[in-house]
């Protein structure tokens, strides 16, 4: 059975530059990218990375907002640029999305209300305003919020905690199979995000719904998701259960990243401890063609480092890492390799 | 090192109250405000959207704009009140003693000009005597300050990462040695790695200048390892505040208590702590204690006799909160 | 700002509406009363040389004088609202073709344009073709102000969730970009009539608007040619000017009153 939906060596190349003077630049978003998600066995995955990493322009391919420079994203086994009617309508609604900006998914001209009814109308959701009335407070209730409350008001008369809430509830509406979430909590104030995390992780848990979670949180990633993909400049540093990852981490750009998170423990040098570092950050643009892309900031960096890019080094059952480091002890998998079968291949004993 | 309430103080406020007019009515935005700040040390003001810690950092420098607007209180640095002083005074004071670094500010730096021009135009925009030279030297040792080459000052910002245009700005607010730097969530868009290198060199930046730092956000962990004293606002008003370990270690405040267990971190999966109930509303606040309805520990005077701030045990730590009011048990644990 | 441009356009609409109750229109047409005469009771603008009683003349000719400037303003925005509208959403080739034709256009100067059409229909010109004449004119400058809109809405979130939502491009276009845009487009409106009013007035004082009726300009090109000025018969002149500038001011002082609601960060906070 074909996955519900799959990046097969995705690659987004950005073109820039070329004003004030500067070359025209080219900036590889997204390097030969494979992950699927499970027609049959919900999954929750995080992509984790900082902005610059590619993991955004990865929800927009996913979503079929945007072409890929190579490669393709199927539905169902079928490029989703290619889909039409019926096909596209089956594939909107299976797949479903929540943004960051609680504000900006919503058109101001509209109440509230709109986003849910647009696509209950839409998708034919429901056979009478009755019917659709019951599916829209069945729905905000769901997610903790009370419709007498919410509906019938503009986007800028509610809280950011409620409007995302919302957009939670149309989620559900649709019943879709893959929500993929970015960064849907980095605007909601700090108090509101473990009752938004706490939805999202119930829609998997109790309606099966699959999630790939986008984030540059780790600490709110941790809370949530079962597997993590670390990304760097458009490629994939490490990949594995959570649990492992943030305990163990291996790739050098994991282990900085981890150690660089602010804990609420006052007093542990983190002010103190030099970050060790070999240069100061780069853009991914000014990254070299050949190569770790994380070669230029790595404190393990060999020389091969600058002119090979290391392949996925398959260091466990279930984990994966980008890196020399770990060619000894790993086995080297295949060029397009699909992340995802490491997450769902049972544990065997060693 | 001295502990912070031992040095002299740099800023104080007295019961500054801060206003918006809207069409619905009136915002107490910032909220009978006392705060003292004290010379070279880092404090942190963390609240919510709506706490009014920006309003804070704007009023301080008088940045209120229409409609809102500074309507009582005073604001004295080194013993004078900035807001008894002419727009002259206060536009000198601007930069020269009290500087930020706000939100965004490495997006607002103009593209189709020079690090180095941007830098130069802005001490000369201040201190209109100083020759080209001087200033091009001081930018270069300013640079050095927060740990760029010197080349930086030939580039154009979208030649930076977005680290090194955060350390310009940071770079610009410095400019003229201030005693105060107010910084509006300054690594927000960052790296973690980023941010904790931008952090290190604000601090060894701090010490240097012999300066305060005021960090506003909302990333308790950042607070925690960056900051020595810190303030927590809810609703235009100061609940609590005290040093890090104090706050962290044992928060008063049933807001504080509540915001500091929401935080996730990895010793903890799968459980979700959040604080109940809805946001507040400054238009129409609840009486007595702003918290209340939300608050765990609520008794029946909180509706309607708002507390003020009392002295805990420690020295340096307070809380607005009745329950530590003379004649509460709470208040003797 | 707003209130008191449509105040005052209100004014006027109101003297050409209700005027005709009062006044005998066909005082405007020439051999109704004794010409060359100052305002008097009778006759409180007075009359022109050729005997038209110009109170007469002003509630004839200003409804006529509106009438070119909302026909031509509102076609011109019409066009412009479909053009801009679609270029700036669909993009692409599409684009490059509306975009490239709509700014060739701008830079021929508009009124050369507008005079070399108006003197070669050679037949009386009407009123409804003088509007067609000055829309043909008034569709560029909102083509390429509305696609510059659209661009910027374009990327926005809630258009990615209408697409989500299984939208097709024109109910994108019609539902969620253009209810945005209408405060926008009345001060676009607004600006459009404003500017073909000036273009007609204009027109006509070179001669070149329809001979027969009492418009605005067409009273002032009479007033010109029979050199009413020298001959210090002020009102022939002085009127149609003054209801010109009020006609214009509260155009302009509407366009600007919408403009500041489109414009939200000119608002008072909500």
């Amino acid at each position: 059975m074909p996955a519900l939906l799959e990046a097969r060596r995705v690659r987004k190349v950005f073109h820039g530059g070329g004003a004030f003077g500067g070359a025209a630049t080219q900036t590889v978003a997204v390097d030969d990218f494979s992950m699927s998600v499970c027609a049959e066995t919900p999954s929750f995955v995080t992509v984790a990375g900082e902005s610059g990493s590619g993991k955004t322009t990865i929800a927009r391919l996913l979503l079929g907002l945007a072409p890929p420079t190579s490669g393709q994203v199927l539905y169902q086994g079928r490029d989703v640029h290619t889909l039409k009617g019926d096909g596209l309508r089956a594939y909107r609604k299976d797949v479903q999305a929540i943004f960051q900006d609680p504000f900006e998914v919503y058109n101001p001209f509209y109440k509230v209300d709109h986003i849910l009814t647009t696509p209950i109308r839409k998708f034919k959701l429901a056979d009478s305003k009755e019917h659709a009335r019951d599916l829209i407070v069945e729905a905000l209730e769901t997610v903790g919020l009370r419709p007498d409350e919410t509906l019938g008001r503009y986007p800028h008369q509610l809280s950011g905690g409620q409007r995302q809430r919302i957009t939670i509830a149309r989620a559900l509406l649709l019943k879709p199979r893959l929500i993929i979430a970015d960064e849907p909590v980095s605007m909601v104030d700090a108090s509101l995000r473990a009752t938004i995390l706490e939805s999202l992780h119930g829609l998997f848990s109790k309606f099966g719904i699959s999630f790939i979670y986008i984030t540059h949180d780790l600490t709110t990633a941790y809370q949530v998701t079962d597997s993590l993909v670390i990304l760097y400049h458009g490629f994939v540093a490490e990949a594995g259960p959570v649990e492992e990852l943030i305990k163990q981490p291996q790739h050098p750009y994991t282990r900085q990243l981890i150690s660089s998170i602010p804990v609420t423990e006052p007093g542990r040098g983190w002010l103190d401890e030099k970050v060790a570092q070999n240069e100061a950050e780069a853009s991914a643009a000014t990254d070299s063609e050949l190569g770790c892309r994380y070669a230029g900031r790595c404190v393990d960096v060999m020389p091969r480092c600058r002119s090979t890019m290391p392949a996925l080094y398959q260091t466990d059952s279930r984990r994966a890492c980008a890196c020399f480091l770990h060619e000894e002890s790993g086995v080297a998998l295949p060029q397009g390799e699909d992340l995802t079968r490491l997450f769902t291949t049972p544990t065997t004993p060693a | 090192m001295t502990a912070p309430s031992m040095r002299r103080a740099l800023l104080e406020t007295r019961g500054l109250e801060i206003q918006f007019d809207t069409r619905r009515g009136i915002a107490r935005a910032v909220n009978e405000l006392d705060l003292t700040l004290y010379e070279g040390e880092r404090f942190g003001l963390v609240g919510e959207s709506g706490s009014g810690k920006t309003t804070t950092l704007l009023g301080l420098l008088r940045l209120i704009e229409e409609p809102g607007r500074i309507a009582a209180g005073e604001i004295l640095l080194d013993g004078v009140d900035l807001l008894k002083l002419s727009d002259e005074a206060m536009r000198r004071v601007r930069l020269s003693r009290i500087a930020m670094v706000p939100q965004g500010a490495m997006n607002s730096l103009n593209p189709v000009i020079r690090i180095g021009d941007q830098m130069r135009l802005t001490i000369l925009e201040h201190e209109r005597d100083v020759k080209r030279d001087e200033a091009d030297d001081r930018i270069r040792e300013l640079l050095e300050m927060v740990g760029l080459l010197p080349t930086v000052a030939r580039l154009y910002p979208h030649e930076l990462s977005g680290g090194m245009k955060q350390r310009v700005c940071i770079a610009t607010a410095i400019c003229l040695g201030p005693q105060l730097i107010l910084a509006d969530e300054p690594t927000s868009a960052l790296d973690v790695v980023v941010q904790r290198q931008i952090m290190q060199t604000l601090r060894s930046l701090q010490e240097r200048i012999k300066a305060t730092v005021l960090l506003v956000g909302h990333d308790m962990g950042l607070m925690a390892q960056f900051v020595e004293r810190i303030g927590i606002m809810y609703g235009g008003k100061l609940v609590e505040v005290g040093t890090v370990e104090e706050i962290f270690r044992n928060p008063r405040h049933p807001y504080t208590q509540l915001l500091i267990s929401s935080i996730p971190s990895f010793e903890t999966r799968g459980t979700f702590k959040s604080i109940p109930g809805a946001g507040l509303s400054l238009l129409n606040p609840p009486g007595g204690c702003l918290f209340h309805p939300r608050c765990p520990d609520v008794m029946d005077e909180c509706a309607t006799r708002a507390p003020t701030l009392v002295q805990l045990q420690e020295d340096s730590h307070r809380a607005a909160c009745l329950l530590y009011e003379e004649g509460n048990h709470a208040g003797t644990t | 700002m707003l209130g008191v441009g449509l105040l005052m356009l209100g004014a006027i609409l109101l003297f050409a509406l209700i005027g005709p109750v009062f006044v005998d229109t066909d005082m405007a047409q020439p051999l109704s009363a004794p010409p060359r005469l100052a305002p008097t009771s009778a006759h409180p603008f007075g009359t022109d040389d050729a005997g038209r009683d110009l109170l007469a003349v002003m509630v004839a000719g200003v409804p006529l004088t509106l009438r070119i400037g909302f026909l031509a303003g509102a076609v011109g925005l019409g066009i412009g609202v479909l053009l801009g509208f679609v270029s700036g959403y669909v993009g692409g080739k599409v684009d490059t073709v509306i975009r490239g034709t709509v700014d060739t256009l701008l830079t021929v100067p508009g009124l050369v344009v507008l005079i070399s059409i108006a003197s070669t229909i050679r037949e009386e010109i009407s009123v409804n073709l003088m509007a067609l004449v000055v829309a043909s004119l008034a569709w560029m400058w909102p083509t390429r102000t509305i696609r510059s809109q659209v661009l910027t809405l374009r990327e926005r979130a809630y258009v990615h969730m209408a697409k989500l939502n299984g939208l097709s491009t024109m109910e994108i276009i019609w539902k969620e970009l253009f209810p945005n845009l209408l405060p926008y487009l009345a001060a676009n409106l607004a600006g459009a009539v404003s500017w073909a009013v000036l273009a007609t007035i204009g027109l006509e004082a070179l001669g070149l608007g329809p001979q027969n009726e009492p418009t605005v300009g067409m009273t002032i090109y009479w007033s010109i040619t029979f050199s009413a000025l020298i001959r210090g018969m002020w009102w022939w002149w002085s009127i149609p000017i003054i209801f010109l500038a009020l006609l214009f001011v509260s155009l302009i002082m509407i366009a600007a009153g919408l403009d500041e609601l489109a414009n939200p960060k000119q608002r008072k906070a909500a």
